[in-house]
């Protein structure tokens, strides 16, 4: 019974904790996402939102805590290629040298041999990706001559081309343009149909409102969690934030 | 007599070649340049150029202690070089300084350590070819050991190629993705550590950090694709070499310092002339006179 009951979770974090040489970063943090959840992750700069995909996708351990991706550890998620991560603009470097069709195709690597020789079936899904991110009149261009927009569709490209289940994009929408922002918007709710998982943290309320099934308000630990429209009240967010007021965060009413 | 040669490309370049030490030494850095250009691009990538200034300089003793004890001089250089990281890597989190201070203060430690077991260790080490390097006088021994070594980098770094790019350029997807980072990170580390001390002996070890990333900074002002640089990095390396070994030839200057010279030559020619990232743009220049 309690082995189906996790099977039903695709992420199941259960009073996760990460300190970094001792000072916490994030502690007692609880999340539950089934497929074809939306939910938003939303807290200061500093929160620990940036730590707690880290402890999703493995690249910090926790000192505290389980992590279960659909049932397993995160080590087999990393070996089945089950997260993707869509990192923040600032977390790249644009100027490496490196093209649109290299930077998507490292999203097949996991699942490649050791020299890493893209197959028939990985050029392929490249080529999917890029289409539906509409950036295939730029497959050669070098990342640091694409703007900021095209550049986040690169990484979200990526995403799509690993085949994961599970999608953690930190703040998909900053710097982004219009263009961007419909195409990633229409591709969430195409994500969300095809029973993918996403977990977006972002600093844009409207956003939240806009697509968030669920939300989790952090700082330091959880605030508040659960449907975005009983959680995401002034109250929440003014404490999520601090104390400064949501008047301010949402701009005034009219 | 030697102004003469000088009236003929021809004999600038091949009069050296009679020379059987000439021979070695330019085939012999050469394959240094070229291992330690391929490293290089990584290495400038991955913002490391402290890092290998640190590793350069700690193998000192560890060079002076395999001598000493007759053990390949590679060994003791590599147990130092990867020593002196975990060391910096212990202090960085055990204490409240700063990296790169931790950095300049071990590696400076091992450095002066090296300097004073050279003085203290009767031996037949020569504290000049350790700093400065010895091209010309490479011992037959140290050929054998150089090939070994420089094959062994080539070798591991053409296998993990990819996964090294992917490392340097996004070490938190490669995680996600069940790739061993750590695993590269070490990786990445001793081939540094190995070409540190195969670079040591054509340049000596306090030029030797610039074998490790002038090459590189000169090939990515050349070029937006990864492998182009990797190619552009050894080949600015080599050339460099050779120009380097000429020129202290013929003029009777230190080897080391003037390889190194070349190599900064040829990148200040990339920073002034680079056709998109030089100074002067050179191709909306030329594309102005069309």
């Amino acid at each position: 019974m309690e082995s189906i009951n996790y099977q039903n979770f695709r992420i199941d974090a259960e009073n996760i904790c990460v300190d970094y040489n001792g000072k916490v970063a994030l502690y007692d943090a609880n999340l539950r996402l089934k497929p074809g959840q939306i939910c938003g992750l939303v807290g200061m700069n500093g929160a620990g939102k940036t730590t707690f995909f880290n402890a999703l996708t493995g690249f910090v351990n926790i000192s505290k805590g389980k992590i279960r991706i659909n049932g397993e550890s995160v080590r087999s998620a990393q070996k089945d290629q089950t997260i993707a991560y869509v990192p923040q603009s600032e977390g790249i470097d644009s100027q490496f040298p490196i093209n649109v069709w290299d930077v998507v195709m490292m999203g097949r690597y996991g699942s490649m041999n050791i020299f890493r020789c893209p197959r028939e079936s990985d050029i392929q899904a490249v080529k999917d990706a890029i289409e539906r991110v509409d950036l295939t009149d730029h497959l050669s261009t070098p990342i640091g001559n694409l703007s900021g927009g095209q550049r986040k569709r690169t990484f979200l490209a990526r995403a799509i081309a690993q085949r994961a289940s599970i999608l953690l994009l930190d703040e998909p929408f900053s710097g982004v343009d219009i263009r961007t922002e419909k195409l990633i918007s229409e591709l969430f709710i195409q994500f969300k149909n095809e029973g993918k998982t996403i977990l977006l943290s972002t600093h844009d309320m409207i956003h939240v409102r806009e697509f968030c099934d669920l939300v989790l308000l952090i700082n330091k630990t959880v605030v508040a969690y659960g449907e975005t429209s009983e959680v995401f009240t002034p109250e929440n967010i003014t404490s999520t934030f601090g104390g400064i007021s949501p008047d301010f965060l949402f701009g005034p009413e009219s | 007599m030697e102004l003469c040669s000088f009236l003929t490309l021809d004999s600038f370049i091949t009069d050296p070649l009679t020379h059987d030490f000439m021979r070695k030494a330019l085939l012999m850095s050469s394959l240094v340049a070229a291992v330690c250009g391929f490293l290089s691009s990584y290495l400038t990538l991955k913002g490391w150029a402290l890092m290998g200034d640190a590793v350069s300089h700690s193998v000192m003793p560890g060079v002076v202690v395999a001598y000493a004890l007759g053990l390949p001089f590679s060994l003791g250089a590599f147990i130092f070089g990867v020593g002196s990281v975990a060391l910096i890597g212990f202090i960085k989190q055990k204490s409240r300084v700063k990296e790169d201070t931790v950095i300049g203060l071990v590696f400076t430690g091992f450095f002066a350590l090296g300097i004073v077991l050279v003085s203290k260790i009767k031996s037949n080490i020569d504290l000049h070819s350790i700093l400065f390097g010895s091209p010309l006088g490479i011992s037959t021994s140290d050929v054998k050991q150089t090939i070994f070594i420089s094959l062994l980098v080539v070798i591991l770094l053409s296998i993990f190629r990819k996964d090294l790019m992917l490392y340097c350029f996004d070490p938190r997807h490669a995680k996600t993705v069940g790739i061993n980072v750590f695993f590269l990170h070490y990786l990445l580390l001793t081939c540094l550590s190995l070409a540190a001390v195969v670079g040591l002996q054509s340049v000596g070890i306090i030029l030797v950090v610039a074998m490790l990333i002038t090459p590189g900074a000169t090939a990515y002002l050349l070029t937006d694709k990864f492998n182009n640089m990797t190619i552009i990095s050894v080949l600015s390396a080599i050339i460099s070499s050779l120009i380097g070994i000429y020129i202290s030839f013929w003029f009777d200057l230190e080897t080391g310092g003037s390889i190194v010279l070349a190599q900064t030559f040829i990148f200040l020619f990339a920073f002034l002339f680079a056709p998109r990232y030089g100074i002067f743009k050179l191709k909306k220049f030329l594309a102005g006179y069309k």
